[in-house]
Parts: C-alpha cells; sequence; structure tokens
C-alpha cells in the first residue's frame, strides 16, 4: 500500500498566492469550516476545563512564562549544555543553520545507513524544511505515522494546524479517502479508520531504517528529547528503527526536568485539554548495553532557520518562547473561519502570523499574514506562555509601513488622518463635509453601498447615516440642559431630555 | 516587555461616591460622528450621578485607527492632541473600552522615546477610565433604579475585556435593572469581526465573523442587544440590519438612561 502514499503531494510554501485569494476559497468550503468550527470548539473548552480543574491557572502560566523567558535569554548557555549531553549519553549533534542545511544533514545519515524507509513521527520543524520532498527526490520514502499526517500524506495534503494536522476533513472525507487507497468501502467510523491506519503502519514501524521524531522540549540538564503523543507512534518510532533522528527548532529547550514537569503541565491543558498525554517519552541518547530497545545511533538535528535573528529583538524575541501547543489557533476567531492552509505556510493561526514573516523574514508577502487579526487578544488570553501576539501582528504591520511595503493610497490615507485628526478644526471641517457628501449614498437612514475602498464594510452589512449634527454639535445644549438641571440633583433624565428637544 | 495588555485585574481606589467628582466625556470620533446619542446618554448618567461633566473641545480620535494598521508615527501626532485634550481633567471617562484600551495600553509605547511625552502619556491613562468600569469602580455605584422590561443580550468587547480586564462590570449594573430579562449570547467572547480597518482590509474574513454573531445574537430571540463598544455594536447592526433583522441595538449607556427614564415615570407622582 505504501507504493501509493504520496511522496511529493506536500505543497510547497503557497505564502506568495495571495491572503485574500486564499481566504475566499477557504470560507467557500462548507465542509472545511464546520470540520474547522467543531473540533477548536472541542479543544477550546476541553482547555478551559482543564485550566479550572487544575486551579491557579494564571500562576502556572506566569511560570511557564518565566521559564521560557528565562532559557530564550540564555539560549546559548542551553543550547551548549544541551548538546554536551547529547554527545555525553553518545548522540550526535547537528547544528543547522538553514532548512537547506538540515536536509543535507538528513540526507548524509540516510546515506551512512543506505536508508530506504524513514518513518516518522509528527514534527512541524520537519514540515518547515519539506523534508518529506527532498527524501522522496532522493528515493527514499517517508511514511508518516501520526493518524492526522498519515491521513494528510495519503491526500497529498499539508497539515493546517499545528497538533491536529487534519483538522480540516470530516470522517466522511477520510473514510472516502481510505475506501480510494485500500479498494474496500470504509464507513466513517473512527474506530475502523484507525484500525486501518494501524495495521498498515505496524509494518513501517518494523521495516524503517530509520524513525524519525519531533521535539517537544529538550532538557538540558541532561541531553533528553521529550516527545508527547496520544498514539504511541512515537514511541514506536524511536525504540524500533536501528537510527533515530530528532529534529527541533533551536528554540525548544527548557533547562531542567523541574522545568518540563511545568512544561507538560501547560502545554497538554493548552492543547488538547488533557492532564498528560496519553504518551511522553524521554529520550536520552541511544541505547545503552543494558536497555532492552531503543536506536543504536540517536541524532539531533538543531534548527536555526530564522529563529536566531530573533535573538535580542525587543518586540519578537517573545515569539522563541512559543511551545507549539495550538491553543491561539483554537481560540482565533480569524483562524475558526479561515483554517492553517490560508495562512499558505507550515504554520498557521496567530502562531503562524507572526512566525512565517520572521522565519521567512519576508516583510512582504509572508508579512501579509498580520493583517490576518481582529486583534481581539483571544491569542494572547490563551496562550500558556502569555506571548503577545496580538501586540506583535501589530509590530508586524508598523515594520511593513516603515518598510514601505503597504499601499500608497493608504499611506496617503493616513498622512491625511494624521493631518486632519490632529487637529480640531481641520476634524471638524472634513466630519462636517463627510455629512454632505454621505447625501446620496443615504437610503432610509442607512447607507447600503459604499464607494471603494470601503465597499468591504457593505458587502456584509450596512453603514449608518451620519448625523447632522455631532456629539460635539449638540454639547452646548445638552451643558446647559444639565446646569439647568443642577449638579448630581438625581431628576429624571428623561423629562429632562423632552424639556430640551 | 512588549505586552502592555492587562494580566490581573486593575486595582481601583473605590472612593465613596463625592458628590461634583469633575468627569471630561472623551466621546470618541464614532460616537461624536456616528452615534451622538451614546455620548449625551453617559453625560446624562454621569450627570446624575453626581458629576460635574465637561467636554473638551480640542478632542478628536484616540489614534487607534492609524496604530492598528502600523502607522504609528501618524498615531503619535494623533495622540499628542489628544493627551493636551485631556491634561486638565481629574477623571476622563468614554463609552468605548477598546479607545481607553488604546490609550491605556499603546500610548506609553509610542511616546517610549520621549520622556516627558511618556510621562504625560501614562498621567493621562492613569485617569483614564471605560463608561462602566468608571461607574462600578470610582462611583461604586450599585443601586441604579432603572426598569427595562424588554429581554436583553450583552455582547462583551474583546478589547474591554482583555485590554482594560473590564468583564463583569457591565454585568453588574445590568443586572441592578428590575425587570429586564438577560439572555446568555452563545459564543460571548468571540470577536464580532469588526477590528478597525480589519474589517474593510479583510473583507471576507469579517463577514464570516460578524455573519456568526449576528447568528447567535438573534438565535436568543431577545429584543435588545447592548454592549459597550459602539465599534462592535454598528458592526454587529449593520449585519442584523442587512439580513432584515428587528433587533434594537443599544451602547450600555443609552440602556441605563432609558431604564432610569423608565422607572422614574413610573414613579413621578405627578405626571399626567
Amino acid at each position: 500500500m505504501t507504493e501509493q502514499l504520496s511522496q511529493t503531494g506536500h505543497e510547497e510554501e503557497a505564502i506568495g498566492s495571495g491572503l485574500k485569494k486564499r481566504a475566499k476559497k477557504a470560507l467557500s468550503d462548507d465542509f472545511l469550516r464546520k470540520a474547522v468550527a467543531f473540533t477548536t470548539d472541542r479543544l477550546k473548552n476541553g482547555k478551559l476545563n482543564a485550566m479550572a480543574e487544575l486551579g491557579e491557572w494564571e500562576r502556572w502560566r506566569e511560570r511557564g512564562r518565566a521559564i521560557r523567558e528565562h532559557t530564550i535569554r540564555h539560549l546559548d548557555y542551553y543550547l551548549n549544555q544541551f548538546a554536551e549531553n547529547v554527545v555525553q549519553a553518545g548522540g550526535h549533534v547537528h547544528f543547522c543553520r538553514t532548512a537547506d542545511e538540515a536536509v543535507r544533514t538528513f540526507l548524509g545519515i540516510c546515506d551512512k545507513h543506505q536508508a530506504k524507509l524513514v518513518a516518522k513521527g509528527k514534527s512541524m520543524v520537519s514540515e518547515e524544511i519539506h523534508l518529506n520532498r527532498h527524501l522522496a527526490e532522493r528515493g527514499i520514502k517517508a511514511v508518516e505515522t501520526d493518524l492526522g499526517e498519515y491521513i494528510l500524506q495519503l491526500a497529498g495534503e499539508t497539515p493546517s494546524h499545528l497538533i491536529i494536522p487534519a483538522i480540516h476533513k470530516n470522517k466522511r472525507q477520510i473514510a472516502d479517502l481510505f475506501s480510494e487507497h485500500s479498494g474496500k468501502p470504509f464507513e466513517p467510523e473512527t474506530k475502523m479508520l484507525a484500525a486501518y491506519a494501524r495495521e498498515q503502519l505496524r509494518n513501517i514501524f518494523l521495516e524503517a531504517d530509520i524513525g524519525m521524531t519531533g521535539c517537544n522540549f529538550g532538557i538540558a540538564e541532561s541531553g533528553t528529547v521529550t516527545v508527547v503523543s496520544n498514539e504511541g507512534n512515537g514511541r514506536m518510532v524511536s525504540t524500533i528503527p536501528k537510527v533515530q533522528v530528532v529534529v527541533m527548532g533551536m528554540e525548544r529547550l527548557v533547562p531542567t526536568f523541574e522545568d518540563v514537569e511545568v512544561m507538560l503541565n501547560l502545554l497538554a491543558r493548552s492543547a488538547t485539554g488533557q492532564k498528560l498525554t496519553v504518551y511522553t517519552s524521554f529520550l536520552t541518547g541511544p541505547r545503552r548495553p543494558h536497555d532492552l530497545d531503543g536506536p543504536e545511533e540517536f541524532h539531533v538535528i538543531i534548527l536555526d532557520n530564522g529563529r536566531s535573528a530573533q535573538l535580542g529583538d525587543p518586540l519578537f524575541q517573545e515569539v522563541l518562547h512559543c511551545i507549539r501547543c495550538a491553543a491561539c489557533l483554537n481560540a482565533c476567531p480569524v483562524y475558526r473561519h479561515i483554517g492553517g492552509h490560508t495562512y499558505g505556510s507550515v504554520y498557521s493561526g496567530p502562531i503562524g502570523a507572526v512566525l512565517t514573516p520572521l522565519l521567512h523574514q519576508d516583510m512582504k508577502e509572508a508579512g501579509e499574514l498580520a493583517y490576518a487579526s481582529s486583534l481581539c487578544g483571544a491569542c494572547y488570553e490563551a496562550c500558556p506562555v502569555k506571548i503577545p501576539l496580538h501586540d506583535m501582528l501589530v509590530h508586524l504591520r508598523h515594520r511593513r509601513v516603515k518598510m514601505k511595503l503597504t499601499p500608497l493610497p493608504e499611506r496617503i490615507a493616513f498622512r491625511t488622518y494624521r493631518t486632519a485628526f490632529g487637529n480640531v478644526k481641520l476634524y471638524k471641517m472634513a466630519t462636517k463635509s463627510a455629512y454632505y457628501l454621505q447625501k446620496s449614498l443615504v437610503k432610509e437612514g442607512v447607507i447600503r453601498r459604499m464607494p471603494k475602498p470601503a465597499d468591504g464594510w457593505t458587502q456584509s452589512r450596512y453603514f449608518p447615516m451620519k448625523p447632522k449634527l455631532s456629539f460635539r454639535e449638540r454639547w452646548a445644549k445638552l451643558q446647559q440642559e444639565l446646569r439647568q438641571d443642577g449638579s448630581g440633583s438625581g431628576a429624571p433624565a428623561g423629562e429632562r431630555r423632552e424639556r430640551h428637544e | 516587555m512588549t505586552c502592555f495588555m492587562a494580566d490581573v485585574r486593575p486595582i481601583y481606589l473605590k472612593e465613596k461616591r463625592v458628590n461634583s467628582l469633575k468627569v471630561s466625556l472623551f466621546i470618541t470620533c464614532l460616537a461624536d460622528q456616528l452615534f451622538p446619542e451614546v455620548g449625551e446618554s453617559v453625560a446624562r448618567l454621569l450627570h446624575r450621578f453626581g458629576c460635574e461633566v465637561d467636554f473638551p473641545e480640542r478632542q478628536t480620535c484616540c489614534g487607534q485607527p492609524a496604530f492598528n494598521s502600523g502607522y504609528q508615527d501618524e498615531a503619535r501626532e494623533v495622540a499628542r492632541n489628544m493627551i493636551r485634550a485631556f491634561e486638565q481633567s481629574e477623571y476622563v471617562v468614554s463609552p468605548s473600552g477598546s479607545c481607553v484600551g488604546m490609550i491605556h495600553h499603546y500610548y506609553p509605547y509610542l511616546f517610549r522615546d520621549e520622556p516627558q511625552w511618556r510621562e504625560r502619556a501614562e498621567a493621562f491613562a492613569n485617569k483614564t477610565y471605560e463608561f462602566s468600569q468608571f461607574i462600578v469602580h470610582v462611583l461604586g455605584t450599585d443601586n441604579i433604579r432603572a426598569t427595562f422590561p424588554h429581554s436583553v443580550t450583552y455582547h462583551p468587547s474583546c478589547h474591554a475585556a482583555r485590554l482594560l480586564g473590564v468583564r463583569e462590570e457591565p454585568m453588574q449594573l445590568l443586572k441592578q435593572i428590575e425587570g429586564i430579562e438577560l439572555i446568555e449570547l452563545n459564543k460571548k467572547e468571540d470577536c464580532c469581526g469588526f477590528g478597525g480597518t480589519f474589517s474593510v482590509k479583510m473583507p471576507d474574513m469579517s463577514e464570516a465573523m460578524v455573519a456568526e454573531k449576528a447568528h447567535h445574537v438573534s438565535e436568543t430571540n431577545a429584543e435588545v442587544l447592548v454592549g459597550t463598544d459602539m465599534g462592535c455594536l454598528m458592526n454587529i447592526q449593520g449585519r442584523l440590519q442587512k439580513e432584515g433583522r428587528n433587533i434594537r441595538v443599544l451602547h450600555l449607556a443609552q440602556l441605563l438612561e432609558e431604564g432610569i427614564r423608565n422607572r422614574d415615570r413610573a414613579t413621578e407622582p405627578n405626571r399626567a
């Protein structure tokens, strides 16, 4: 069956294809919207319950933030300590500056072992470097063993959520996909579908030359890689194949086991509402002589790929605090409607909107993602390590303005705004003329259609008519009314109003 | 530190209601131009609760449209005008948590490189309150004599809740009203999709959000939708109107004023 697995189906970055265009497409996909809304609601409610059940959430959250802040501030120190301890435990460490370097390192390990089959645990960093495509080009088969990722590999799609990669698909679609793939009809029943995937994947675990996993937290004091999963596939790929390769972002460290305890408490609850994931694996180096299982060779690829550029940046360093729990995706009312693919890159949702332009160092096209937010702040509220994503989105917009990447008419509009709204006389003139300008547009007290560029408003709602007298033009009369009434006498407000109108 | 959002609920000096507390109304450009009656309600209520209300004529806009779009230099100049406008005020009260949030959380940031202006910005922020925040925490009003015999659903605005930590205050006021039937709004914390320029810049995303919000509002079958921010309310109202739904949309201050008027009418002995 694996022959049919799509090896090249993972789309390349779609960032240049236009955010609005992608949004329109997603918004017209009712299946996607229903599926995403259903699952994000479930996860969000799960998180709220788990927070309440744990208690003292704000204190946990502050502790988590402090741990991340400390680690990232001293990242050089902890990276050294971590790497030394991995080596001490018998593992190999590869620092890779770019995605390309990481791919070459991975391929080098494959070559060394003449690997033909790689069993992959879930890893967003491997998506970030497009590992599957590069392996396929070398004739190496990579098989996703996380159920969600497996589904997407069959469908030839990329993940649209950090932890629920196939969130945009419903059971029916998955059943159809499995039916097509197996030639046997499948009903949309989770148990049956999971059983099929399990059966297919069993052989992959046994036959794979290399097992690949991501890393949720690297523990510096011991060189331990922490992998959490709910399906046990992470455990399989890290015990059965002879060679294990861990691919991780350079920021994914905590100093000690004591710290990882706090982070795991935050991660599982924020991600799925679980107290702990079903499996939590602590992997320290290759198998030791007395170990019953585990890889003979253990590699850790530590990827920079734009991360270190955020170190020392007062506005964006905190983006490295992220623990990839996806709580911000689940809380985001924009993500809820447009799904992950609209973000056009590996990382979606509010964290993706911030991270993608920064990692790509591309304010022009990727930078557009900063506008995929109403700045409601739900992301910050949901974040277990308090990353101020809503502020960062505004700072990204500012960066675009400084780089003159915003449209000229917009720049002129805000320059005019500064002049007109910075001075009350001009403000009054401008708003008065708006009253007269609106006249041709108003019908029955509302504006049903506005001219460009405000037509976006009226595509989905009416705009109120501006009344003849603004508040400031009514103030003198109102002030008189209040004075006549005497200060704070408590006279009936309504009668006062009638008297004076 | 780059986070300007309230981590914990601010601690207020709960002052005893003092007669003639001097309050300057910060109307916001949106209410000034499109919803002047909201400002009238705020002024009348503050007056009734014993405040001496004034209106600094120099005020315009808080600068948020520019700031949120990334035009910080432009926002800063507009902010300067606002700081000057309210420099003499004792208290500043506004019917918008979003505009007050702008002052509280971004003014100090805007003037980070100008120590004197930063100080003035902080002084401004320290005396500026959202309407319900002021009524509950500064005036400490806990006995509003009002009657409003209608079903009402309340949409909490994101910036009031998440930038200012104003979450319970509007409900605390609404619950004091006699005869009111409060209906919980499903998914009330979800943004309505306004987001200032977002609504025009990303109209499709904004539409999906406001359509869902309007759907939840309609689902309650409430006669009235109440909120604390005219940006959100203008957005939801515009959608409800386009859908042809007959739901009154009121700012909290308007609803309170109407409720007090109702009550006064009922208890006024010599009214014809």
